[in-house]
């Protein structure tokens, strides 16, 4: 009883920041509704049913935290074919066909289905559908409407469309691709600007705030018409009542056809693909840990689908960009998934007059820009790394799901990676006469668990391992042994890497152990074990700003240390890393007994086309002693923001310039102030402002979020000296 | 409730077995070929004979011959003096019906198949031949993967924990067995089914609840062994040490990879209870150990 009396009161204490974080996504989901929806040519305002009946049914019935639910990039190659062979009307019978299917998988608890696939196979596919998306809308965005039948045609048509945008005469046109040019620059550079404020906003929000001012500013200052042609502006966004009275048609004729089930097996595919997908990568993110459950929400995402086909709105699924924006504003349960949808329904019913002042190459640029970041040469790269086969994978998927179709595309990606496996190992009675046999076997050895796998393990059967290790909680210690196993195929390997991640985050240990052992056997060129090994990628020659610090650390005697380190997990405890994923830590600068420490780090935030990689110069310092857990930053705009939020300043006595000037955020009030003693406040008060954070034993220190001159860096050192002196 | 079920019938099967525990096998019998692996084989079930005090009987398929009785002669010379009691039986015929109807005869206890797991095709073959006659076989089976001349010491045995009631015979066995050849460690495995475990695994709830269940049934399962364990004379548990193993698998596949993990020498199962046409089909229990051979295999009849 008190149990759920507590669960109810942090709840509400929860749900100012959940309003806040639903409000961020929900400036984000309008352009992106609209935008993918026409995208698959379905009406503008279908995208954003979806994501208010995703947002309304899955917040209240899902098993997951903080995901968002909404229409998704992956359906829109499907929803195209879907709809042009159709018919809108009949593309809603099958959208609310796949959704039962869903419902039905959540039921039969096929959860796990995602797990069946290779990951260069689905990587291929999301390219692909990358590739459509990008071929199609890039016309649209230079003013340049087309018809191919090919989606390659639509790709080599690209440059034709270039040359002709830079030759238009009619001002109209050239207006419209200007505005699409725009958005797409500041799709590309808005993750670039570290601007507290300008950040507020998400990119695409930006997009529609700009050009809704721009058309607002021809009509009301200078009483012009909007100088874009009127057939590249969006059209046919309903009233809010015109929604309700106007629920299409479902047309459920075409049901006993071949094209009909194709697409709703595609759709239930890619729409359970990419939700299992989003929901594994967003799970390590959320910042109280959580595990979600799966085949709850692939049942509430199977129902919400259903009502949305019937309300007029395409498929639902989990989306990670979304969700990921969630996240890092702090959203922390299923209520911001409603929010956002409150919001947009609130958009929807204040400001869909205004929506139409969107020019149409403006929103497609940001779907030009999702479409790139899907299949950007970047991704290939990464997959070339892990191995050329991985690479042949990719590229027969990619090329079949382009020419043929997104079912084709997936089952041939398949069949190729089991090919390659055969002929890799040279025989097939090791799938043959193992594939069904249980090869995993877990036990408890004291305190650990430990996991032995036998023959091979791959994509065919990695089911059979994630079962026992999903059984494991993330806090204790996993060993995986493969000493017996022949074969481990690089799905295998990235998911285990997923593990490891997994585990190390909430405070476990995951290890892998008998893999070197394949090195010696000449028989398998594990050029999928790549993966996993910490790679310390040693540069030859030094950049003149790492000579600069070996100088320094000369003329300090510090230890410098210019390469790439990945084992970053002293950081992991910081409030600070909680929403964020460090990818390495280079160039470091250590006194003698290394309690002081700094370094360049590069880290992200959010994920897909939300994510940001920022480069800092930080400072780690190794305290002897325990002090209370606490974050100090300066007084400004956005920490107001935050604590109408939810997060309150705490109150030094006596020192009223410094609670003015700084802003002091901790859970154990009393230990903080007693901490914050007249020295120490005194100290911070005539220094110079960093965000200064402490996890209990250890302090992180930085300015901002960018790579400190050597100045600087020196001033950050003598900064923690100091303080490691007042503190102690 | 369920522990107390177990230990009525425990009693009932204590009183049956406790002659039966002194000396379990009265007759070794062992199939022979007349195959590089000869001396091996011979040497090991000598080898057993002796430890286990019993008569040794020689099944070999084929025709009686004074080569083939002078060649055995001369392998077994070297246990002469420690006065092996050995009998030969020649008869042709179909492999698995010659050697069955000759334990039969000669009322055989343990019967031991000798393979060399390097031969890949032999020990397949020696898989099927063993599958057959464990299915028919009416005593106890031995399979060896690695017969060896000299003598390799036993140090560990895994011995199953299976909830059914021909287990507590095989521990008990177990433990002469390994009293007997002198074992260091002998490690009683309890393969919980999956079934067990109501919960489905979800999210962290559903883990918790699981977490809890499964402590609980390695608890019962622990204390289930242990009972089993102080049914048995002292004479033989008081040299070993005894460990208990609760494993959370598909039964008769986990002990197996188990004892191939934990580099046991010796591996110790109930033989099926029954065999349905169903049971060839989906491989369980000791077919999968049959197929897989970890280590040596010790059915207990």
């Amino acid at each position: 009883m008190s149990q759920k009396k507590n669960n109810i009161k942090t709840f509400f204490q929860a749900l100012p920041k959940n309003i806040f974080s639903g409000f961020v996504v929900s400036l984000i989901a309008l352009p992106l509704g609209l935008g993918l929806a026409m995208a698959s040519e379905a009406p503008p305002i279908s995208g954003v049913i979806a994501a208010v009946v995703g947002g309304v049914l899955v917040s209240i019935l899902g098993g997951s935290n903080v995901t968002i639910s909404g229409p998704g990039n992956g359906l829109v190659g499907v929803l195209l074919v879907a709809i042009s062979t159709l018919g809108i009307e009949s593309a809603y019978a099958a959208i609310i066909c796949s959704g039962a299917l869903l419902l039905i998988l959540g039921f039969l608890r096929l959860g796990k289905l995602a797990d069946f696939f290779p990951s260069s196979a689905i990587q291929g596919m999301l390219a692909a559908i990358g590739l459509i998306i990008l071929g199609k809308q890039f016309h649209i965005m230079l003013a340049h409407r087309i018809k191919r039948e090919d989606t390659i045609d639509y790709l080599l048509e690209i440059p034709f469309t270039i040359n002709d945008a830079i030759h238009y005469n009619n001002t109209g046109l050239l207006y419209a691709a200007a505005a699409g040019v725009i958005s797409f620059v500041i799709m590309i550079f808005y993750s670039k600007i570290r601007n507290k404020y300008l950040q507020l906003i998400p990119a695409p929000m930006w997009i529609v705030i700009l050009s809704i001012a721009f058309s607002y500013y021809f009509e009301l200052v200078a009483h012009q018409n909007n100088p874009i042609a009127l057939e590249y502006m969006i059209s046919g966004i309903p009233e809010f009542s015109e929604i309700i009275e106007q629920i299409p048609t479902i047309d459920f004729s075409k049901i006993d056809s071949l094209p009909f089930w194709t697409s709703v097996l595609a759709l239930t595919l890619i729409a359970s693909i990419e939700s299992l997908l989003s929901i594994k990568a967003v799970d390590k993110l959320d910042p109280e840990k959580r595990r979600s459950n799966v085949n709850r929400d692939l049942k509430a995402l199977g129902l919400a689908t259903i009502g949305s086909g019937f309300l007029g709105g395409l498929n639902v699924v989990t989306v990670i960009a979304r969700s990921s924006v969630n996240v890092n504003n702090g959203g922390s349960n299923r209520s911001s998934n409603f929010f956002h949808a409150t919001f947009l329904v609130v958009f929807i019913v204040l400001f869909s007059s205004q929506l139409q002042r969107i020019p149409l190459p403006a929103l497609m640029a940001i779907l030009v820009y999702t479409g790139y970041k899907l299949a950007s040469p970047e991704n290939i790269r990464k997959i070339f790394k892990i191995g050329r086969e991985q690479l042949i994978i990719f590229f027969v998927t990619l090329l079949v799901t382009l020419k043929i179709g997104l079912i084709s595309g997936i089952a041939s990606g398949v069949v190729v990676t089991f090919i390659l496996h055969l002929i890799i190992n040279k025989s097939f009675s090791l799938f043959g006469r193992n594939l069904l046999k249980p090869n995993v076997l877990m036990f408890q050895e004291d305190r650990n668990y430990y996991v032995s796998v036998k023959h091979f393990c791959s994509f065919l059967n990695f089911y059979k391992l994630k079962a026992k290790l999903d059984a494991v909680p993330e806090t204790e210690d996993v060993i995986v042994d493969f000493s017996l196993c022949k074969f481990v195929d690089h799905t295998v390997m990235e998911n285990l890497n997923n593990y490891q991640e997994l585990f190390t985050k909430r405070g476990g240990h995951f290890e892998v152990l008998g893999l070197d052992l394949h090195d010696t056997d000449s028989k398998h060129p594990f050029a999928l074990r790549r993966l996993l090994p910490v790679p310390n990628v040693i540069k030859k020659s030094l950049t003149r700003r790492q000579t600069t610090i070996e100088e320094l650390a000369k003329d300090y005697q510090l230890s410098y240390v210019s390469k790439k380190e990945r084992e970053t997990h002293f950081l992991d405890s910081f409030l600070f890393f909680r929403v964020k994923s460090i990818n390495y830590i280079y160039n470091q600068l250590s006194n003698k007994n290394e309690a002081i420490n700094t370094f360049d780090i590069e880290f992200s935030e959010g994920e897909f086309i939300a994510k940001e990689v920022v480069r800092s110069t930080m400072l780690h310092i190794k305290l002897d002693k325990s002090i209370p857990e606490f974050t100090l930053d300066r007084e400004g705009f956005l920490e107001k923001v935050y604590a109408f939020a939810g997060f309150k300043d705490i109150p030094i006595a006596n020192h009223t310039d410094f609670s003015k000037r700084f802003y002091l955020l901790g859970e154990d009030t009393k230990a903080i102030q007693a901490f914050f003693t007249d020295e120490i406040t005194h100290f911070f008060e005539s220094n110079p402002y960093y965000h200064v954070e402490s996890n209990g034993h250890d302090l992180l220190i930085f300015g901002r979020e960018r790579l400190a001159s050597i100045k600087e860096i020196k001033a950050l050192y003598d900064f923690g000296k100091r303080l490691q002196q007042v503190v102690s | 409730m369920f522990v107390r079920y177990y230990e009525k019938n425990y009693l009932h099967f204590f009183r049956n077995y406790l002659t039966v525990i002194q000396k379990p096998f009265k007759t070794i019998g062992l199939g022979i070929a007349f195959s590089p692996n000869l001396k091996a084989n011979l040497y090991e079930a000598a080898r057993l004979a002796l430890f286990f005090e019993s008569k040794l009987v020689l099944i070999h398929v084929g025709n009686a011959s004074e080569d083939k009785l002078e060649s055995l002669k001369n392998i077994l010379n070297t246990f002469k003096k420690d006065n092996l009691d050995y009998e030969v039986i020649f008869k042709p015929g179909d492999p698995v019906e010659v050697i069955l109807g000759a334990s039969e005869e000669k009322k055989v206890d343990l019967l031991v198949i000798g393979a060399a797991k390097r031969e890949k095709i032999f020990t397949y073959y020696v898989g099927s031949i063993a599958r057959q006659i464990t299915r028919k076989a009416k005593c106890s089976l031995l399979l060896l993967i690695n017969p060896s001349i000299e003598r390799l010491p036993c140090q560990h045995i895994v011995v199953n924990g299976l909830i059914d009631p021909k287990t507590e015979q095989t521990i008990a066995t177990a433990f002469y067995v390994g009293s007997k050849l002198k074992a260091e460690k002998l490690t009683i495995v309890e393969e919980i089914k999956q079934n067990e475990i109501a919960v489905k695994l979800n999210d962290d709830k559903s883990l918790r609840k699981t977490t809890i269940l499964k402590e609980r049934l390695r608890n019962r399962e622990r204390s289930r062994i242990n009972h089993i364990i102080e049914d048995i004379p002292e004479e033989f548990t008081k040299d070993i040490v005894i460990k208990s193993q609760p494993i959370f698998g598909t039964q008769g596949y986990s002990i197996g990879h188990y004892a191939q993990i934990a580099r046991a020498d010796l591996l110790i199962m109930n033989a099926p209870t029954k065999m349905t046409f169903w049971d060839r089909l989906f491989p369980h229990d000791i077919e999968h150990i049959l197929t897989e051979l970890p280590t040596d295999v010790l059915i207990i009849q």
